[in-house]
């Protein structure tokens, strides 16, 4: 069995007579000290999913194990990212750490403690900015610091939920740098929600479609064989970047496709022009209809609906 | 070379306080052909929008102009129709609704019926058959920006003014639309301007792409001709030896030469800067 494994999982929202399914028959195994990248469209219930491996909800039908137990609820094991950052306000970057620390190991002494939050702060290069307010920092600042607060607690595994969808470009690319160097650091079992098809494959072992909802499930995992640590620029001219790219957004149109029922129609468009309403409504020569373009007035074009 | 749709010496300022004047565009000298796809690039504030926003005439010329289809341009009009990086639709109003607004204005001469026939066809051809009827609410971001596309060109506009359309939306998304807006764009052939920061994009859907200095006092600093073929598709062009190399070349023009202002200068009768290498044709029939 793998360390992380989901299986036949299903999850709906809503009484039965107004039901969504969300997700459908997902399974997934994750070895420790994977890397995997689940990439799907907005809207697909990347967010149900998830929650269910954070034990936030629990699965309609199905089971979620981790190292072999079956989880029962959310837990310090478990390390969450969100793409809000989520840190309190009215605590600084110390205090937001430090209040993960002290739940985690209430055991350690308060200098262990204090030494232990410290060492978190500086990882991801942010000790110059310690006392300060969330509102005081950037939201690549923020996201910072919820990581260190995440990492900070030792989970087993780490879930990163959209982490960088809130970011501009740029301070996007420092952070999956970033992210890439914590992770080959201490090579910690990831999961990364995204729907950024080069994030996806920039960072992880391997890459899974999470195809569009509902009743949305998870495609074919794709391996991504680029030796690390990855620059960006090489890779982004990769060969089997772009392969895995092109794999990975075909199939995703490709099932969104699936969805539309292949019923046609049958679609006219009156061949006439404009009017030129510059000067209102009045038109030269007597003419009371609008001037068509060519003797052939109709065209018929089939669209799947 | 017949242009369709000329801008000779474009100019927008703005009085400042002190008395002087803050000039953001200058000397923005450009010709387009009919059924001409152009993409103008730059850094986020440097005018991109302005230029285009003047030519729809929501912005006011301060000196130069702007000649469409042997008219000079003053004030905006049906007969360019815009689709904004937001979708700008109207929340009281159905899908229908919002495309049946402009419909009812230039089609008056037409019948009901026919009227009807124009939105349907549209709103289908980009995908919302299914959902006519819904409100913009009940919309993802995407499904409203296919309702923005499909109002502008519902109206057979002479021009279509594209201001960063996709930028809101996530890259599965945006690879989508562009498609749903290309597919659409070949088979009606209206000349078109789209501003984007999006190099890949600019590629894929353009026959040229301005490339925009930085402001104040911004310009066109170069362009480059994109010769692929069309029917274009996103995989094949992206694995031609030449799309790196146009790639490139925009990219380091946005990262170096952007910030030097060198108004770009047409040589030899040339109006775009050619860098497609000669095996080009070879190379495309290895596909």
């Amino acid at each position: 069995m793998s360390f992380l494994e989901v299986k036949n999982v299903s999850k709906g929202y809503g009484p039965p007579w107004k039901r969504s399914e969300i997700l459908e028959d997902i399974n997934l195994s994750i070895e420790e000290g994977e890397f995997v990248s689940i990439i799907g469209y907005s809207g697909a219930g990347k967010t149900t999913l998830m929650s269910l491996l954070a034990g936030l909800i629990k699965p309609d039908k199905g089971t979620v194990t981790l190292g072999g137990k079956a989880m029962s609820g959310p837990g310090p094991d478990r390390g969450l990212v969100f793409q809000n950052y989520s840190l309190l306000p009215w605590l600084t970057v110390y205090e937001n750490v430090a209040l993960a620390v002290d739940q985690v190991f209430p055991k350690w002494s308060t200098a262990e403690r204090k030494a232990h939050t410290e060492k978190f702060i500086k990882m991801v290069n942010l000790t110059p900015a310690t006392k300060k307010l969330p509102r005081e920092l950037s939201g690549g600042m923020r996201q910072r610091v919820s990581v260190a607060r995440t990492l900070a607690i030792n989970p087993r595994v780490l879930l990163l939920d959209e982490p960088l969808g809130a970011l501009d470009a740029l301070t996007r690319a420092t952070l999956q740098d970033e992210i890439s160097r914590l992770w080959q650091e201490d090579r910690k079992t990831v999961v990364l929600i995204t729907n950024d098809p080069d994030e996806a494959i920039l960072l992880a072992d391997r890459v899974i479609p999470l195809t569009a909802g509902p009743k949305a499930t998870l495609g074919p995992s794709i391996p991504v064989t680029i030796e690390r640590p990855r620059d960006r620029k090489c890779v982004s001219e990769d060969y089997d970047f772009k392969q895995i790219r092109n794999e990975v957004i075909d199939y995703l149109l490709k099932a969104r496709d699936r969805h539309k029922a292949s019923l046609s129609r049958n679609l006219v468009l009156p061949d006439i022009e404009p009017e030129d309403i510059s000067r209102g409504r009045r038109l030269s020569g007597g003419r009371r209809g609008p001037v068509r373009k060519s003797e052939i007035k109709r065209e018929n074009v089939e669209v799947e609906v | 070379m017949s242009a369709y749709c000329e801008i000779s010496n474009l100019v927008k300022a703005y009085p400042t306080a002190d008395g002087g004047q803050a000039v953001i565009v200058k000397d923005f000298n450009l010709r387009l052909k009919k059924g001409e796809f152009v993409t103008v690039i730059g850094h986020s504030g440097c005018g991109k929008s302005t230029q285009l926003m003047m030519l729809a005439g929501l912005s006011s010329i301060t000196d130069g102009g702007i000649v469409l289809a042997g008219k000079e341009l003053s004030g905006p009009g049906p007969d360019r129709g815009i689709v904004f990086q937001s979708p700008s639709l109207l929340p009281w109003m159905t899908a229908r609704e919002n495309v049946m607004l402009g419909i009812n204005q230039v089609f008056f001469t037409a019948s009901k019926r026919e009227r009807a026939q124009i939105a349907e066809y549209y709103l289908s051809v980009v995908g919302l058959a299914d959902s006519v009827d819904k409100y913009p609410v009940e919309l993802s971001q995407g499904m409203r920006q296919r309702v923005g596309i499909a109002r502008a060109f519902a109206l057979k506009p002479k021009m279509l003014l594209l201001d960063e359309p996709f930028g809101m939306l996530d890259s599965l998304t945006r690879y989508e639309l562009q498609q749903v807006l290309l597919d659409l764009w070949r088979k009606e052939r209206i000349t078109a301007m789209m501003v984007t920061h999006d190099v890949d994009e600019a590629l894929y859907l353009s026959d040229r792409v301005v490339m925009m200095t930085d402001g104040p006092e911004a310009t066109i600093g170069d362009i480059l001709e994109v010769k692929f073929p069309r029917p274009r598709e996103r995989k094949v062009i992206m694995e031609l030896p030449d799309y790196q190399k146009l790639r490139e070349y925009l990219i380091e023009f946005l990262e170096v030469r952007a910030h030097q202002r060198t108004p770009f200068v047409p040589q030899n009768g040339a109006d775009a800067t050619n860098i497609h290498s000669a095996d080009f044709g070879a190379a495309l029939a290895a596909f």
